[in-house]
């Protein structure tokens, strides 16, 4: 059985967001408006628990500037994301807006927020693990050691890299004696 | 329907590593529904998935500052002898055991290029060369994976990738086709100072030291096998293509040519 309760934002409190610090009251705002644009493919995360947004900025005549990346190169997401962001920002005043995808803070895993990683394991998916130091690019043996996110078990075994979306990897409970999946290290 | 190649070194080699993507890609996602099991299945449909959104990076790149036209245009309004990909991804999908070791002898030779891109000055491309680098292990990784049970697997199993490995291996070495404007390219000063693009010659003996290795480590006998004694299958690189070419072009572009300036 998958867990699908969400989050309290009681649970949530406490863990690092990646909402920057020091905000200006404008850009909080915006910030806020983009925590609650959810990631189409695991909707319990917002674009800002994931980490793709890269920048937030407002010019002079109140128009809003995004820089988003993507997660996978290939994301199938990418351009509804673009505009669910852009939408969601309009919706919240914003005179204009401006989306941007780049490359040149490229995404990885490590960007998700703590508060993103303990909602993705309660919508049922074992998170990414972190990179350990000096490890250039995902850590392809701390892949094969997931949790699972039922019952905690690290008995587990990789059935394959590739999941149903580019960002997930298939996975065998010996414990449960159930699959899962997990968020891919990247 | 015209296109002139560019005759700038980098542009034209980005151009390369996008087609062979592009039409890789096309390839492998013909395994949708096909695979023999449907972990592979997945699999397949996930790196054709990467592998498109790989091509449409580099487009991007092209269109954005090397003045090609945009993306769909360049990827899907090409004359065949305007496209540079190499005769090894363009073959159709075989059996299994072919698309496998191809999968293999191809993601390996990615990864060089994009480990050697990395290195390039250009802040943007080395930004996505490493992350592309990370992507693309995740393919490596499930070759070798496979590549690694099937030559140690059953007689039969057994027999079958080495007969795909003979097949496989001229169009592989075709990936390294001499290109115009190799030898500058090779010149240009990267990020540490040094160049960063070693050229085809040299790509091809890293990627081939690799390769045997691997296949030393799983019982293959490379000697007895004679994949030394086989010769590259070239043209890719410089726009002719084998017979399979045209006919993929033909399906992938269908949708485009409806409307060919649709936005989507």
């Amino acid at each position: 059985m998958v867990n699908l309760e969400p989050t309290s934002p009681d649970a949530a409190q406490g863990l690092r967001g990646n909402i920057p610090q020091g905000l200006s009251v404008v850009l909080q705002r915006y910030w806020e408006v983009l925590d609650q644009v959810p990631d189409p493919e695991i909707p319990a995360i917002s674009v800002v628990d994931l980490g793709i947004v890269t920048r937030l900025t407002v010019e002079e005549d109140g128009g809003v500037r995004v820089v988003l990346t993507p997660t996978f190169a290939g994301c199938p997401a990418l351009r509804w994301m673009e505009k669910t962001v852009q939408e969601a920002l309009l919706e919240a005043g914003a005179p204009s807006v401006d989306v941007q995808t780049t490359f040149e803070n490229p995404w990885t895993s490590d960007r998700i927020s703590e508060a993103g990683r303990e909602k993705i394991r309660n919508f049922g998916l074992a998170p990414p693990p972190r990179r350990r130091p000096g490890c250039a690019g995902p850590d392809l043996e701390a892949l094969a050691l997931a949790a699972c996110p039922r019952c905690g078990s690290q008995n587990t075994s990789m059935k394959s890299p590739f999941g149903p979306t580019l960002c997930r990897s298939l996975h065998y409970c010996f414990d449960c004696l159930e699959a899962f999946e997990q968020f891919k290290p990247l | 329907m015209t296109f002139s190649i560019p005759s700038n070194p980098l542009p034209r080699y980005l151009l390369q590593i996008a087609d062979d993507q592009l039409v890789m890609g096309h390839r492998n996602s013909e395994w949708t529904g096909l695979g023999p099991i449907l972990e592979e299945d997945i699999a397949f449909s996930s790196i054709a998935q990467d592998q498109v959104g790989h091509s449409l990076a580099f487009y991007e790149i092209l269109h954005q500052t090397h003045g090609l036209d945009n993306p769909d245009q360049t990827a899907f309004n090409r004359p065949e002898n305007g496209m540079l990909s190499s005769w090894l991804v363009e073959q159709t999908i075989g059996d299994y055991a072919f698309s496998l070791v191809r999968h293999w002898c191809y993601d390996q030779a990615v990864a060089l290029r994009y480990e050697s891109l990395a290195q390039i000055q250009d802040p943007n491309l080395q930004a996505l060369a490493m992350k592309l680098r990370g992507e693309v292990k995740y393919h490596t990784f499930h070759a070798q994976t496979w590549m690694k049970s099937l030559l140690q697997g059953s007689e039969e199993s057994r027999l079958r990738m080495l007969s795909a490995l003979k097949e496989v291996w001229p169009l592989a070495l075709g990936m390294f086709e001499a290109w115009p404007g190799e030898t500058d390219l090779m010149q240009e000063p990267g990020s540490q100072g040094d160049p960063w693009y070693p050229g085809e010659k040299n790509l091809q003996n890293l990627w081939q030291t690799r390769a045997m290795e691997s296949l030393a480590s799983w019982g293959v006998e490379v000697e007895v096998l004679g994949l030394q004694r086989l010769e590259p299958v070239l043209g890719g690189r410089q726009g002719y293509h084998s017979e399979h070419l045209a006919p993929l072009l033909e399906e992938m572009t269908s949708v485009f040519r409806l409307d060919p300036q649709a936005e989507w």
